[in-house]
């Protein structure tokens, strides 16, 4: 058997192609949901049985702490959105022949989804 | 596994083989069975075909009126009783392939769509859009895998057949990736190896088209039948020679010259209804008529200087902007897609560039109604036999029927042969290889030659079979032919690699595959000459007449140490006496 | 005619440790396809070149390469679409090269079969019987998924396959939901095993790069989501109607 070569996939396989990056950037908004959900255990701490919150809100309104909440709305809006953009992927829908547009499917639950924050925006600060 | 044997070996895995695998399989689960190819099959030349595969499905219809149409369309030099085999065989074929999973285009109400074709009477051709090649390729290769009794030699080259005590008892084969060779042991050996339409220089075919089976046949003393008989397709791209379907044109497409004229009213082929016609196209006329008139005409108006000049030769327009998008994206998508890529034109907004080029071959290795050659063992089905069903040309769509047809009747009496005859001898097979390889050390893997390269020659030889046995030949042009090829055959002796590597070596396969087109080559030029008279695809300038008095007979071509020797043999008739061929009547 | 130099990938096992690349200049024609310019340097420049081709129509599947980085048909890559000083042309990627620009697709041939690719039904009907009817809706349903030419340029996209071989990779996923919406097939059930295995649609992460270099726009991508779904569906299902539930 003669002697074959294996192309070896760099170790930086990610950044060859923009589709490769945004799938990693994906994956990693998943670290961003992570911190967050320690956040929020940690506020529950903080707040819970007769605690004083006044340190933590104090947190809360540093500049450290908006960064922190700005980068991960940013990343958990990434997210979403490339969730959204894959429901055509799943929810193929007919009209007879012909297919429904990919594009309607993904724009009827990106509007879903704003809808649904615009009531829960309108729950908590109403 | 050092020995390789099987009780049917299957050369070419396009659609006339795995149909013959297939049905070795699954009607005959104890034989052993083989498909031998140089390419993966799904890379076979069947998958380029397109427009569709022809089979009697309407209640209007009628088996006789297919016959009939392929007879006057084969200018009467079909075998009658082949024909009669092909339409009574061909819907339950269709059927079959449906069965397999074939995504055939359908009527709304569920039903197989057919569409109308050329030099067919009635709509009778079954499509999968414009795909049907590939679709059909597809779906008998995925067909073949639930088959554990099929076994594959995928890129595998035949370089001889091996016949002993008067049989064929199977090949030499190179395995392309190792440069290894074998001798694999066979008790019959079906040969599906396609057309050789590659030893023109301008052809729809791909590259593997080269006619390896052909040869192989030829070189074990089979006769090639009728080979002077090659079909110019009318519509090909400029440049590349990439197929622009039939049905396009079958759907409603127009042929105009640069006057804007639809100039085959011009040729017998009837007058044009206007394109919003409910009855255009009308079949059997204008551009609805047989492909070897078609292409005749594209050489007349050029000749009278009525085509457009491009950066790649000569053209005409196809047409068809009034068809509108939607029926095009339906029903002819791929036409699209090709002309938009490969000319630049949008074929809803403007006509595309089309002009003659060569498709197929009628002519092949010599068989019967089964699919069986003069040779005890050996069988041949698909476009490298000749049955004949196609005789001096042949309708579109029943070239993909025919592959599935007698694909199927190979497979069958290949089992009966197998089943009545003694393995190999492992001996003979040792021998055979042995003689093999050293033929190939001594000729092409020589460290020596004499300054040829397979460029150089196979170049040659394309242009001596394009002036010498083109649409149009003469005594001169195919004497002229003739002795070019026997010159370059002379030059090939002498041929040796450059490429030295046993690791695939592509170098060495096209090598072998210009030895086989050289056979070819030489097959159809001196079959051409002895052919004097004018018929279907086959004119001659110096014998413009068809003469059934002469020649209602197949050449058969014989290799010898020199020359071929021609003979001949009656075409059967059976209910259709010659007659005059007659299209554009309403 | 216009200039262009080819870097390509070359690699004798015979007598090569590693590879090289060798450098081709090449006059072109405005027409040319990558193809074109490889054929025009075996034939006058260097006989020894090796690749696969065939159709050069874009049906075949056969000429797969890296050009530029980016998986292609070389017979639907025009020359005149590239200005880089050079073109590099290399074997498609994640597959052991045999050669030059030729790759041993074994894997993929092996794969192929595990999904049952054919119609399977419980029984065939006659052919006396004609056609399974299937209207022009149903056969849009998985007309999309029947393109593949099995050209392998997803396998080379697929990050997944790329650092795991054993995944069954875009290709092999989208035919087995073409036989699976099929309306004439019966193998849905039958397909589960090799479908749901940890190799098969589970791996995929969907990165989604195999449909965007598919040059048959057949979306192995969309494919996979569709049978995630549909498997697991069918799994939910399983707990509600535990018995005798198939496809």
């Amino acid at each position: 058997m003669t002697r074959e070569y294996h192309q070896r996939l760099p170790r930086t396989w990610w950044l060859r192609r923009a589709t490769y990056f945004q799938f990693m950037v994906r994956e990693l908004t998943s670290l961003a949901v992570l911190a967050y959900a320690a956040l929020i255990v940690w506020a529950l701490l903080a707040t819970g049985n007769g605690k004083s919150p006044a340190g933590f809100f104090d947190f809360l309104r540093s500049p450290l702490s908006v960064w922190l909440h700005g980068s991960v709305l940013m990343l958990a809006l990434f997210h979403t959105g490339t969730w959204i953009a894959l429901t055509p992927k799943v929810l193929v829908l007919w009209r007879g022949d012909e297919q429904i547009e990919p594009d309607v499917i993904a724009g009827a639950n990106g509007i879903l989804f704003l809808a649904l924050s615009g009531v829960v925006w309108w729950m908590v600060m109403g | 596994m050092d020995r390789f044997e099987h009780d049917v070996l299957i050369i070419g895995g396009g659609g006339a083989g795995l149909r013959a695998a297939i049905q070795v399989a699954r009607d005959h689960p104890d034989t052993s069975v083989a498909v031998v190819s140089k390419v993966y099959p799904m890379r076979s030349h069947t998958v380029s075909a397109e427009g569709g595969a022809a089979a009697v499905v309407a209640e209007s219809d009628s088996l006789d009126d297919h016959a009939y149409d392929t007879i006057s369309g084969s200018d009467w030099l079909a075998d009658q009783d082949a024909v009669e085999v092909l339409v009574e065989d061909a819907p339950k074929e269709m059927l079959q392939l449906e069965h397999w999973g074939c995504p055939w285009s359908r009527e709304p109400d569920g039903r197989v769509a057919v569409r109308p074709f050329g030099g067919m009477k009635l709509e009778r051709t079954w499509f999968a859009a414009d795909k049907t090649g590939f679709h059909l390729l597809h779906t008998l290769f995925q067909t073949s895998l639930r088959y554990d009794t099929i076994t594959r030699y995928d890129e595998w080259f035949v370089t001889s057949l091996i016949v002993a005590d008067g049989r064929c008892q199977g090949v030499t084969a190179i395995e392309i990736r190792t440069g290894e060779m074998r001798a694999i042991g066979a008790r019959s050996v079906i040969l599906c190896t396609g057309g050789g339409g590659r030893v023109y220089p301008f052809t729809t075919n791909g590259n593997i088209k080269t006619g390896d089976g052909m040869s192989l046949a030829y070189r074990a003393g089979v006769p090639l039948k009728d080979m002077e008989f090659v079909q110019y397709h009318p519509t090909g791209l400029p440049g590349t020679g990439i197929l622009i379907t039939e049905a396009a044109r079958g759907e409603g497409g127009i042929l105009v010259n640069n006057e804007n004229r639809r100039y085959l009213s011009d040729y017998g082929l009837g007058e044009p209804l206007d394109v919003k016609d409910p009855n255009h196209p009308q079949k059997r006329t204008m551009e609805l008529g047989p492909r070897d008139r078609l292409s005749q005409a594209f050489i007349h108006e050029r000749a009278a200087g009525r085509t457009f000049q491009g950066p790649d030769g000569d053209y005409v327009n196809l047409d068809i902007r009034h068809l509108g998008a939607a029926k095009i994206k339906r029903k002819i998508p791929m036409v699209r897609e090709l002309a938009v890529r490969y000319v630049g034109i949008d074929p809803v907004d403007e006509p595309i560039p089309v002009r003659t080029v060569v498709h197929y071959m009628m002519g092949g290795i010599d068989t019967d109604t089964h699919g069986r050659t003069t040779l005890p063992g050996l069988f041949a089905a698909g476009e490298c036999a000749c049955v004949s069903v196609n005789g001096a040309n042949r309708l579109g769509s029943n070239s993909l029927t025919e592959i599935l047809v007698f694909g199927a009747r190979a497979a069958d009496v290949a089992v009966e042969h197998a089943l009545q005859v003694s393995t190999p001898d492992q001996k003979l097979l040792d021998d055979s290889l042995a003689a093999e390889q050293s033929l190939l050390a001594e000729t092409l893997l020589r460290a020596n030659g004499g300054g040829e390269t397979v460029g150089e020659i196979r170049g040659e030889m394309r242009e001596a079979l394009e002036e010498g046995a083109g649409i149009f030949r003469d005594e001169t042009t195919l004497k002229r032919a003739c002795n070019v090829v026997a010159d370059l055959k002379r030059r090939y002796e002498k041929l040796a690699l450059a490429d030295t590597s046993r690791t695939f070596n592509t170098e060495l396969i096209a090598a072998l595959e210009l030895g086989a087109m050289l056979d070819v080559a030489e097959a159809i030029s001196h079959s051409a000459l002895a052919r004097t008279e004018s018929r279907g695809a086959h004119q001659r300038t110096d014998h413009p007449e068809r003469d059934d008095q002469g020649f209602l007979r197949h050449s058969l071509a014989y290799q010898t140490p020199g020359d071929p020797r021609i003979e001949y043999k009656d075409v059967t008739v059976t209910r259709w006496p010659p007659g005059e061929r007659i299209y554009g009547s309403a | 005619m216009p200039d262009q130099v080819l870097e390509v990938f070359r690699f004798l096992p015979d007598g090569d440790e590693e590879p090289h690349f060798d450098r081709y200049d090449v006059n072109y024609r405005d027409n040319w396809v990558v193809l074109d310019a490889l054929n025009h340097i075996k034939e006058q420049q260097d006989p020894t070149l090796s690749f696969r081709w065939s159709c050069r129509m874009g049906v075949c599947g056969s000429c797969g390469m890296m050009v530029n980085g980016e998986a292609k048909l070389t017979c639907e890559t025009f020359v005149r679409d590239y200005d880089t000083d050079t073109i590099k042309i290399e074997p498609l990627t994640h597959f052991p090269v045999i050669r030059d620009l030729v790759i041993n697709m074994d894997d993929f041939m092996e794969k192929l079969p595990r999904v049952s690719p054919w119609l399977v039904r419980e029984e065939e009907s006659d052919l006396d019987q004609g056609e399974y009817r299937q209207t022009p809706g149903q056969v849009a349903q998985y007309k999309r998924f029947s393109m593949c030419i099995n050209c392998m340029l997803c396998y080379s996209a697929c990050p997944v396959y790329g650092l795991d071989s054993t995944f069954i990779g875009p290709a092999a996923l989208a035919l087995a939901e073409r036989y699976n919406l099929d309306s004439r097939d019966e193998g849905h059930g039958q397909r589960t095993d090799v479908v749901t295995a940890h190799e098969g649609i589970w791996e995929c992460t969907y990165v989604g790069a195999c449909t965007e270099v598919c040059p048959k726009d057949v979306d192995p991508a969309g494919a996979i989501q569709m049978l995630k779904l549909s498997y697991a569906l069918d799994w939910a299902k399983s707990f509600v109607m535990p018995k005798g539930s198939d496809s």
